[in-house]
């Protein structure tokens, strides 16, 4: 299984965001971007999703036998800023449309329902409509989503906002999970997140650096 | 797919989905008319299919403009974006889904308000069945402007009048078939055949055009 993007480059409007961002990644590795507000860290994960087209470059997908199949975002989960959970729906209703719309790709399965809140702590609450929650429940059960339906790639932006500590660390111990799983995680992040970043990359506004691979 | 169906019909009857609203504004709309025009029954049972029409038609532009925005909002767009079923597919889901909770009703609501306007059996029937086959155009085609404006925060209305003009024909083609049911040398089958056929058409271009408008949305 691999990632690849190849030369990269987003405009939005007039403006380049970034330009001739390339990266590689294999089963298990993760890439992790940082950099200040505004430096195309959430622009280069939707170009990557397929929700942007990039304005130069490629990202392309090989499955497992290493033949390109699907397209690179249909292999990709996506948790962005929002949610994507309805606030009228109970949380169970919400993963269980998540789960059936989704489906699991080729390679691997999700869990149930009830396992993926109990794996984010919030085994509990299933039956509550989304809307009751709390900022911090709401994003762990957006993050449960990414445990019912399987898929390789994680897009993660920015994915411990509203969150208190012991919830950081638990969203760092199912990135692991699913890093030792074979799967590849690329996450935008401010707070250092408790996980093996293989590979980072620091935007800086319209100039970025690659940095050296392993930390 | 069907968990897509299903999901819209759950969220349209749940607090907030407004299902009923568009009931609510067309016997609002529809009720109001014997009061300005007049109690003269004649008036009222010549003009009635074509207020059950008028009112029906604003009353299913009226919860349009939600269609795409509310997925937008809360970042469920991009997910069904990103997904291999093709776009077209799920739009056309969703524009199911939005006729069932919304649209149907005012159908099944129709006879009731046809009995407001003085309206014979006949023509209750008529506007009842040329609403059922016509309406689903209207979706159709409103889906395409909730799609264009579903970047826009205030699109509402701009959405009820960017289609409007497509939805012209659909009025006077589900009209004159109406009236053709009641009044006797205008023959029903063609204008109800090319209601049926304008239907199919926007069936088929609704959702690529709105598929085509929501790929171009991104931001």
């Amino acid at each position: 299984m691999r990632l690849m993007a190849e030369n990269l480059s987003a405009h939005r409007g007039e403006d380049l965001i970034f330009s001739n961002i390339s990266f590689n990644l294999r089963r298990g590795e993760a890439l992790v971007l940082t950099g200040r507000n505004g430096s195309g860290k959430s622009t280069l994960l939707r170009v990557v999703a397929g929700l942007i087209r990039p304005a130069a470059g490629q990202v392309e997908w090989r499955g497992a036998d290493g033949q390109k199949g699907v397209n690179a975002a249909e292999a990709c989960h996506y948790l962005g800023h929002r949610n994507a959970m309805k606030p009228e729906l109970t949380v169970a209703e919400n993963l269980a449309f998540w789960r059936d719309f989704l489906r699991d790709m080729e390679g691997g399965s999700g869990v149930t329902i009830g396992e993926a809140a109990e794996m984010v702590e919030l085994g509990a609450i299933l039956h509550l409509p989304f809307g009751y929650l709390s900022a911090g429940q709401q994003r762990r059960m957006a993050f449960a989503k990414l445990l019912v339906a399987y898929r390789p790639v994680w897009i993660l932006d920015e994915p411990t906002a509203a969150l208190d500590t012991s919830a950081e660390a638990l969203f760092a111990r199912l990135i692991r999970a699913h890093l030792h799983a074979g799967g590849i995680v690329l996450a935008a992040t401010h707070q250092p997140l408790d996980f093996v970043a293989s590979q980072r990359l620091e935007m800086k506004g319209f100039q970025y650096a690659d940095m050296e691979e392993g930390i | 797919m069907t968990a897509l169906l299903l999901r819209d019909l759950k969220l349209s009857i749940r607090a907030g989905g407004g299902a009923l609203i568009g009931v609510l504004f067309f016997m609002t709309v529809v009720a109001v008319i014997p009061f300005g025009v007049g109690p003269d029954l004649n008036l009222l049972s010549r003009i009635g299919p074509a207020i059950v029409w008028i009112g029906a038609l604003l009353a299913a532009l009226l919860g349009l403009d939600r269609l795409f925005q509310t997925e937008r909002e809360d970042g469920s767009l991009d997910l069904l974006l990103m997904q291999e079923h093709p776009l077209v597919l799920v739009v056309l889901v969703k524009c199911l889904a939005h006729w069932l909770a919304n649209v149907l009703p005012l159908v099944i609501a129709s006879p009731l308000l046809g009995l407001f306007m003085n309206m014979d059996e006949v023509a209750i029937g008529a506007v009842m069945l040329t609403l059922l086959v016509g309406s689903p155009a209207l979706t159709f085609i409103g889906a395409v402007g909730a799609a264009v404006a579903v970047t826009l925060p205030r699109g509402g209305l701009l959405v009820s009048i960017l289609v409007l003009p497509l939805c012209v024909p659909v009025l006077i083609f589900g009209v004159s078939a109406s009236y053709a049911a009641v009044e006797d040398p205008a023959p029903f089958l063609p204008p109800f055949l090319i209601l049926t056929a304008i239907t199919m058409f926007f069936a088929v271009l609704g959702p690529v055009g709105a598929a085509l408008a929501l790929r171009n949305a991104g931001d």
